[in-house]
């Protein structure tokens, strides 16, 4: 029964023609992943996506630390939905988290508080001339993958399941907050048994770990994180959700969210030089990547090219496990074929010959 | 009613977010500040439902108001539809509108997290770039950040051919007309207005506290230092 729960949260997400909406924090750490995005939808499926260069940020980092007005993020958002508009479609996708929960935000405060819709229609017309314009669907880039999920593992190159073994690979999914807590309704399967992302891993071939702390936050916490002075709030949160995980050695983690996904990942290099503690049952780090890596091993992508050389802990042990083909050195070329030299090697790193005191398993 | 009290009922996400609190502690429970720091959504909630305008005031002076993470596990979890987080973004908008928010060591954070991410959005389009997160005041980003950042136009442009520059792609620079729309909807809006208004209060408080004004130590500081009082 508990495992079907997710089915009474569905929402209805189009099959075709995407106005994309990019993240701050992915373009940021994952520039890989928003290419393998539109290029999984865009070649390999041929869906129509548009990526268009007039939208800018949310502004939701700011919003959500405090320091951009409700009525001004309102603005923004109206903004992105006059160039979806402008542009013919109909079909908002954002690809990150923050902003899928503002996008939802606001249009569930325009409908509840009809006079904030009014307010921001007119500040939309006074700042740029256009007209706001409701989309018709709202959807995060990882409900579209789930939705061509089928799709994708009658493609697959790759499945997620050791080749050594044959068995299917420990996933840790994590969802990010603000996909459902905000609006349940608004994400596949809810706030309690989200399954956006266990949809994807079971489609193609890996199990899912269950552990004590799957839905607790990674730690982000806006300002939180963003003020040096208060990291400790951030750091604290990942050690909880790594030392929950730890026992079940889990084979990587997958995140919903850029910024889970770069934390769960810093945060385990931080960790490792400050305590000596590592999670990963080969005693470095638990490879953490986001669900465009996901769907670009299984889908055959070469992992340099989906950017994992970006990742601080390295995912060399996930692609041996899979059975994926690649270059050593090709990791460290940039633009061109040009060598651009070697990020200095820590604990979490997987030829690091430094003692690990304590390794979590 | 009060004066803070009848400017919190201004925000609809306070009138969204409040309805009737019954005390049971559940927004705690779940609350990732709550397991940090010395924070309690349940008793900020129960204060403001009072209604009692020394206390709203006190809060608005408080650090406790700026140690929520507004992750929102709160929001889905209460068996009244309360939502604390929304509560918390309407005494922190309250406390900056008011000015009161520099009389406390988180509270005083606003300034850089106005000039880090605020002033990053009215110039390059994003809340964040790649160099505006500097390996130095980020040392928990690691090695790989380090090289990330002194390789970016290598690295970068193997993703996206209009790094830095126009056109459609990852970290594209924003045209001029797309940046003249984001500050002419920060004017229109109140968005301008507010950061002035951080600003300003900074400054005053800065020279209280004996700097030269809200400075770029002054802010550093804000930005770096933690009195160790809040656990």
């Amino acid at each position: 029964m508990r495992r079907a729960s997710w089915q009474e949260y569905q929402k209805d997400i189009a099959d075709d023609k995407y106005y994309y909406a990019r993240s701050c924090i992915r373009q940021n750490f994952f520039p890989g992943s928003e290419k393998a995005f539109l290029d999984i939808l865009g070649k390999d499926l041929g869906i129509d996506i548009f990526d268009d260069p007039l939208h800018t940020s949310c502004t939701g980092i700011g919003y959500h630390s405090d320091v951009v007005p409700l009525e001004t993020i309102m603005t923004v958002v109206a903004r992105q939905f006059a160039l979806m508009a402008e542009a013919g479609y109909e079909n908002f996708i954002s690809s990150c988290i923050t902003s899928f929960g503002i996008y939802n935000e606001v249009l569930a405060t325009w409908e509840e508080f009809p006079e904030t819709k009014e307010r921001t229609r007119r500040y939309l017309k006074e700042a740029t001339g256009r007209e706001l314009v409701l989309p018709r669907s709202i959807a995060h880039t990882s409900d579209i993958m789930f939705h061509h999920r089928r799709a994708i593992a009658q493609r697959a190159k790759h499945r997620l399941v050791n080749v050594h073994t044959g068995e299917p690979l420990r996933v840790v999914e994590h969802i990010g907050c603000h996909y459902a807590k905000i609006f349940p309704k608004s994400g596949i399967g809810g706030s309690e048994f989200p399954y956006v992302l266990a949809g994807m891993i079971e489609a193609w071939g890996g199990d899912v770990v269950d552990y004590p702390e799957r839905r607790h936050c990674c730690g982000f916490g806006f300002r939180n994180y963003l003020v040096q002075a208060n990291r400790g709030y951030s750091i604290a949160n990942s050690h909880k959700k790594l030392e929950s995980m730890a026992p079940y050695r889990p084979d990587f983690i997958v995140a919903n969210c850029p910024g889970c996904a770069m934390f769960l990942d810093k945060w385990q290099y931080a960790i490792a030089e400050m305590e000596g503690t590592t999670y990963g049952a080969d005693g470095r780090g638990i490879p953490v990547l986001t669900y465009e890596e996901m769907a670009g091993l299984v889908l055959g992508y070469d992992p340099w090219e989906l950017g994992m050389q970006m990742h601080q802990v390295d995912v060399e042990p996930l692609l041996d496990k899979m059975g994926v083909a690649y270059d050593r050195e090709a990791k460290y070329l940039g633009r061109g074929g040009k060598y651009i030299g070697k990020p200095a090697k820590v604990a979490v790193n997987c030829d690091e010959e430094r003692r690990i005191y304590q390794i979590k398993r | 009613m009060g004066k803070y009290f009848d400017m919190l009922l201004e925000d609809v996400r306070f009138e969204e977010g409040l309805k009737s609190c019954m005390n049971c502690g559940v927004c705690t429970a779940v609350c990732p500040a709550a397991e940090f720091y010395n924070y309690d959504p349940r008793q900020i909630v129960s204060i403001v439902q009072t209604r009692d305008e020394a206390e709203i005031e006190r809060l608005l002076r408080s650090d406790t108001i700026w140690y929520c993470g507004e992750c929102m596990s709160c929001r889905p979890r209460c068996p009244r539809g309360n939502t604390p987080g929304y509560v918390i973004q309407a005494l922190r908008t309250l406390s900056q509108r008011t000015g009161l928010f520099v009389e406390s060591e988180k509270g005083r954070q606003q300034l850089a997290l106005k000039r880090l991410i605020g002033d990053n959005i009215l110039a390059t389009g994003y809340c964040l770039t790649p160099r505006n997160i500097r390996p130095e005041l980020h040392p928990e980003q690691g090695t790989v950040w380090e090289w990330i950042v002194q390789n970016d136009e290598d690295l970068y442009g193997r993703f996206s051919d209009v790094y830095l520059k126009e056109g459609a792609g990852a970290l594209r620079r924003v045209d001029d007309k797309t940046m003249d729309e984001i500050h002419r909807i920060f004017e229109v809006s109140g968005g301008q207005a507010f950061y002035d208004n951080i600003e300003r209060h900074s400054d005053r408080k800065a020279r209280e506290m004996g700097y030269d004004g809200a400075t770029e130590e002054y802010m550093m500081d804000t930005y770096t230092k933690n009195s160790e009082t809040h656990y």
